[in-house]
């Protein structure tokens, strides 16, 4: 309780107005150069790959999208963890802020799959282990970003966050594993989702930079997701306070008459 | 912290309790029994069983249909701590978490069990299938039931106090079962031999996710139980 009067006192003054800042300006500014980067080499400069053609230039997308993702959702497992030993508002929502992150790039990184695949293998959906543990994935991390929804007293929505969150990272390797066994008996890998040894010069250069791209407006959507969360916090906190001093201004001239 | 009995003595406890609960009050045979046959009834319908799908696909029909009770097991047997605030009277109780977990799984897991014993009377009987390998079904009955209870006791709890329990629960217990629900089939695939492979990595991949799930229940019904 006390840490959240000093916290909402001290952001009263020098309340901050916006979610950016002079670093996020400059990690914003980063991730344009290497998404512009990403852009030419990818779609222009690099030449089509042997086996897959000119399908080569979605899995440049796809790589990093899914890349960001499993990173989110990591700090989301870290987070959590944290959260339950150290129980403050931070790891908090950094946790809930990754796990939002997570699940926009994870969507994507299902959509440009399927896209893949409806050029490749001729079908939007193949039972493919490596997109079948992910649409399980997003439907649980979906199911968290439920459960935040769900207003309740900060400490608890908290902890049930932070529960799901390690439930479910716990459960990322044997969902793979059972897919892949499942999977297993009837088709070999796919290439789908790794980077190909042999790629040449300027794809590998597409590639990476591609990769840094897609990392970097994952960091920065998150500082600027974590950012908002926590200015919603102090807002809800603020109104709080307002609706106490109002219901105090009420009841002290009332309390002078009626006794 | 807990009473003389420890961890195991809590759990008996608890598990004693909620399957007197159960004996009393008869909601799994009065009503998630019937609704777990109908489901039977309705693959039947929805898939033609004269042309054989019905009997192709029995192994994934039965363990569909059993994690469609276990929700409505789940959601039974943490309402009735979620009323009258009888989760704070237990977390007042000096009674450790993790016996509380685990005799909420222990009561789960034997109800289940029972109802899987007459579900597989029901497949037997209405989609006419033929058990081989007993002692592979048996191994894995035992170690999905046990993951299923596993898992979902602990966001049982979690859903409880939640006023959209019920659509809450659903959408965050059945994918983390997804593993349960192929290896589960899969492995009953082998037992009921239609596939040449061995089912017994299936069985260790569900003692292994019983295991992860009961570790890590135990661990977090203490958060639980005091914060969620």
């Amino acid at each position: 309780m006390t840490t959240t009067k000093i916290q909402s006192a001290s952001t009263v003054s020098p309340a901050p107005t916006g979610t950016g800042s002079r670093g996020t300006k400059v990690l914003g500014g980063f991730a344009l150069v290497f998404l512009a980067i990403a852009v030419v080499y990818g779609l222009f400069i690099s030449p089509p790959d042997a086996q897959l053609g000119n399908t080569i230039r979605i899995i440049y997308m796809h790589v990093p999208t899914v890349m960001a993702a499993y990173l989110a959702f990591i700090i989301t497992a870290v987070s959590s963890g944290m959260y339950l030993w150290k129980r403050t508002e931070f790891w908090d929502l950094l946790g809930s802020s990754a796990a939002e992150i997570g699940v926009l790039f994870f969507a994507v990184t299902i959509v440009d799959g399927a896209l893949w695949g409806k050029v490749t293998w001729g079908v939007f959906w193949r039972w493919e282990p490596r997109l079948t543990t992910s649409a399980v994935l997003l439907i649980m991390y979906i199911g968290y970003l439920a459960v935040r929804a769900i207003p309740a007293d900060p400490r608890t929505r908290a902890t049930r966050c932070a529960i799901i969150g390690i439930v479910a990272i716990v459960n990322v390797p044997i969902v793979h594993k059972a897919v892949d066994w499942w999977r297993g008996l009837h088709q070999g890998k796919t290439v789908l989702g790794t980077i190909d040894p042999e790629m040449g010069g300027t794809q590998l250069f597409a590639m990476y930079s591609s990769l840094i791209a897609g990392l970097l407006v994952c960091v920065w959507l998150l500082i600027h997701r974590f950012r908002a969360g926590f200015l919603a916090e102090r807002a809800s906190d603020l109104g709080l306070d307002q609706a106490l001093e109002e219901r105090r201004l009420e009841s002290s001239p009332a309390t002078g008459e009626d006794a | 912290m807990s009473q003389p009995g420890g961890v195991l003595g809590d759990a008996l406890l608890v598990a004693r309790k909620d399957l007197l609960l159960e004996r009393r009050a008869k909601i799994g045979i009065g009503q998630v029994l019937p609704f777990a046959i109908l489901v039977l009834l309705l693959f039947a319908f929805a898939l033609d069983p004269d042309r054989g799908i019905l009997k192709l696909a029995t192994p994934g029909l039965f363990w569909v249909t059993v994690l469609f009770s276990a929700v409505l097991t789940l959601q039974r047997s943490f309402a009735l701590e979620a009323e009258d605030g009888i989760l704070e009277a237990l977390r007042l109780s000096g009674m450790s978490p993790a016996g509380i977990y685990l005799g909420k799984v222990t009561a789960l897991t034997i109800e289940l069990l029972l109802l899987e014993a007459v579900l597989v009377l029901g497949v037997a009987v209405l989609y006419d299938t033929k058990f081989l390998g007993i002692p592979l079904l048996f191994a894995i009955a035992l170690l999905a039931t046990l993951g299923i209870a596993g898992a979902g006791a602990v966001y049982g709890a979690l859903a409880a106090r939640l006023r959209s329990r019920e659509t809450l629960l659903p959408l965050l217990l059945l994918p983390l079962l997804a593993p349960v629900l192929i290896a589960a089939t899969r492995g009953c695939e082998v037992s009921l031999e239609r596939e040449a492979m061995s089912g017994w990595p299936w069985a260790a991949l569900l003692g292994i996710f019983a295991l992860v799930y009961l570790t890590l229940g135990s661990f977090l019904f203490r958060p639980l139980l005091e914060d969620a």
